[in-house]
């Protein structure tokens, strides 16, 4: 198995109050909440927790993008994958992902990863994805045209990095003259493609399609619903006419260990609950836009979104696979347990979350890495010995 | 007044069409929260008009039509279907989204129009005057700033929605998206083209308007040559549906004008 350790990289010193006071932290809390020096020390300390993952062993680290918000300091990826590659020699780093429809020009994209590619010598896995509801809001981007925006985007940027230039490019939304981009990547045909999803039919359709086999990402959903979407994709992959393998399918969830059960649900308690009842809580209408989803999947949110946008306890997720938190012996026999139900070849650790200190973020990377990933990365193995 | 209810098909699109009264022709464009079914303020105007109250493509039983991108597209599409039911003279009456429509049908070719009654049209920016973000409020926040009297959203909001109507709101809603997202609910060239509406138009606005301020219709007024401006005090973004009254008399006496 894959071990990935995932930063959010969120403003952990937030004013939790008045975030809970603006109802989100999202598109309209007022950036005067923003202490650049504060931020400073923050990001300073999130990339250096990023570069110990390459010393700790795992086999990739991995940012992401949002915008305008609190729960990450991360607009753009680029920046701190940049950072990364100069300051890592090993590790693979993963941009989880762009967000292509928000951006003007997809070639942008494309030649900004081909570069970090090019300097970390063949070390970038992309990631793409349509950006969350609220960007739709902040950006102003129509998210009625959010899915055609992403594949005509995707399309450009693929063909773009494997197809000889110069060649013209004729969409419904992005028309170039001369796609011709320098650098090219240096990985051959083109960096793995992986695709982080909050869950969604139409996503998986299209990232198991044989052309694609894009590795598929859950990404903090409880386990009963990310066990459900994995196995959508692998029978998806059947419908197509092949077996997906482990591979193809990760999990992002938010990880805490320490030294016993009871010591780790003390210490995660007021970060993690900070992370799912104040980072990540909006309302649905920022959330889901006209068009971002399906009218038939908005329609289900809505039923459920008493349960969806109210507070859930550390104990209460824990129980829902939310997040897996405990001693070594509990995290690790969670984890198999998990692995042997739904077989994903990478699991996406966020050893930070929410408001947890430097302190507690290290010593959660280091139990992990030492107490836990031993066992998962054998699961791999095996299987692939016993195959 | 009876109003019949049938489907018109222009241009692959099927066109839920609620059709009444006798007199000049009067085409209600609607906005946002669409035309789902024959209002008091119809039943008024069928008296002295024949009142025609198409559903827009996107919305309510209409279909959805795979070449709509934008409000010209629907403005090309409503100038088809004067010409497909071959009217004439038409009294164009818009709300809000329905009354940037039928501006932007006018700048193209007002010759099938004799007048364009505006009631709060979007379709412009005025520096400096910021819009509701509608897209941001609940059902309820909506409902509640649609009106003046706080006792009419409550009337509504006591009726729980069907499945049937939410399935509507959520189709009217994406297809106001899908228009008004980005440019926010406006053309940012439409002001350029405005001095070619060459009808007659009355430019109607709530006092209390919460959607869009009451400042856009003197802006509307400097920018169309042939228009006066009406405002209904204690009222709020609907006129038509929360002082119907007033809003027919405004209405019959500007046809009046226009007709003479």
């Amino acid at each position: 198995m894959n071990l990935v350790l995932f930063h959010l990289m969120p403003y952990a010193d937030l004013d939790l109050a008045a975030a809970r006071d603006n109802g989100t932290v999202w598109v309209n809390l007022p950036n005067s909440n923003f202490e650049p020096e504060k931020g400073h020390v923050l990001y300073n300390r999130y990339l250096d927790e990023l570069e110990y993952g390459e010393q700790l062993g795992f086999d990739a680290i991995a940012v992401n993008e949002h915008h305008q918000t609190a729960y990450g300091l991360m607009p753009s990826p680029i920046v701190t994958a940049s950072a990364l590659a100069r300051r890592t020699k090993r590790v693979k780093i993963a941009i989880l992902g762009s967000a292509l429809p928000l951006r003007e020009h997809p070639l942008m994209v494309a030649e900004e990863h081909a570069m970090i590619d090019v300097i970390s010598g063949g070390r970038l896995i992309s990631g793409f994805v349509r950006g969350i509801g609220a960007e739709y809001h902040t950006f102003g981007v129509n998210p009625t045209f959010s899915h055609e925006r992403f594949h005509e985007a995707h399309d450009l940027i693929v063909r773009g990095w494997t197809e000889p230039g110069p060649f013209a490019f004729h969409g419904r939304h992005y028309r170039v003259r001369y796609v011709n981009v320098w650098p090219r990547p240096f990985q051959k045909p083109h960096p793995p493609i992986w695709i982080p999803s909050q869950g969604s039919k139409e996503t998986i359709d299209w990232a198991a399609h044989p052309d694609r086999r894009y590795t598929y990402l859950q990404t903090f959903s409880p386990a009963s619903v990310v066990q459900r979407y994995l196995a959508m994709y692998r029978d998806t992959c059947r419908g197509y006419g092949y077996e997906a393998e482990d591979r193809q399918l990760g999990w992002a969830v938010p990880v805490y260990v320490a030294a016993s059960d009871e010591a780790a649900l003390r210490e995660a308690k007021p970060h993690f609950e900070a992370f799912r009842n104040v980072f990540v809580r909006m309302p649905i209408e920022m959330l889901l836009p006209p068009g971002y989803t399906s009218r038939e999947s908005l329609k289900g949110v809505m039923k459920a979104k008493a349960a969806m946008f109210g507070d859930i306890t550390l104990e209460k997720s824990v129980d829902l696979g939310l997040v897996v938190c405990g001693g070594p012996a509990t995290v690790r026999r969670a984890l198999e347990g998990y692995w042997k139900d739904m077989r994903f070849g990478n699991l996406l650790v966020l050893c930070q979350f929410g408001t947890l200190p430097a302190d507690l973020t290290r010593r959660n990377m280091e139990l992990f890495a030492v107490e836990v990933a031993p066992a998962l990365k054998a699961l791999g193995t095996r299987t692939a010995a016993g195959a | 007044m009876a109003f019949s209810q049938g489907f018109v098909d222009i241009r692959g699109c099927r066109l839920n069409l609620h059709r009444g009264g006798s007199g000049e022709p009067l085409l209600y464009l609607h906005g946002a929260n669409g035309a789902p079914a024959v209002a008091p303020f119809m039943e008024k105007l069928a008296v002295g008009f024949e009142v025609l109250v198409p559903e827009h493509p996107g919305f309510g039983a209409s279909s959805e039509p795979e070449w709509l991108d934008n409000v010209h597209d629907l403005a090309y599409f409503y100038l088809d279907f004067l010409k497909e039911l071959d009217l004439r003279g038409v009294h164009v009456v818009g709300s809000s989204l329905g009354g940037w429509l039928a501006l932007e049908m006018a700048v193209r070719d007002a010759t099938r129009i004799k007048s364009l009654l505006l009631v709060g049209p979007a379709g412009i920016a005025l520096e400096g005057v910021t819009p509701a973000d509608t897209f941001l409020w609940s059902h309820e926040e909506l409902t509640r700033n649609l009106f003046f009297d706080p006792s009419i959203a409550d009337r509504l909001l006591a009726q729980p929605q069907t499945p049937e109507q939410l399935d509507v709101t959520l189709k009217n809603r994406h297809t106001v998206a899908r228009l008004g997202w980005e440019p926010r609910m406006h053309d940012p060239f439409l002001h350029k083209w405005l001095h070619r509406v060459d009808v007659p138009v009355k430019i109607v606005w709530g006092e209390c308007d919460r959607i869009l301020p009451v400042a856009y219709a003197r802006e509307f007024q400097r920018l169309i040559p042939k228009s006066s401006v009406e405002i209904v005090p204690r009222c709020g973004h609907l006129p038509q549906s929360e002082t119907p009254d007033v809003f027919c008399d405004i209405v019959l006496k500007f046809a009046g004008t226009v007709s003479r």
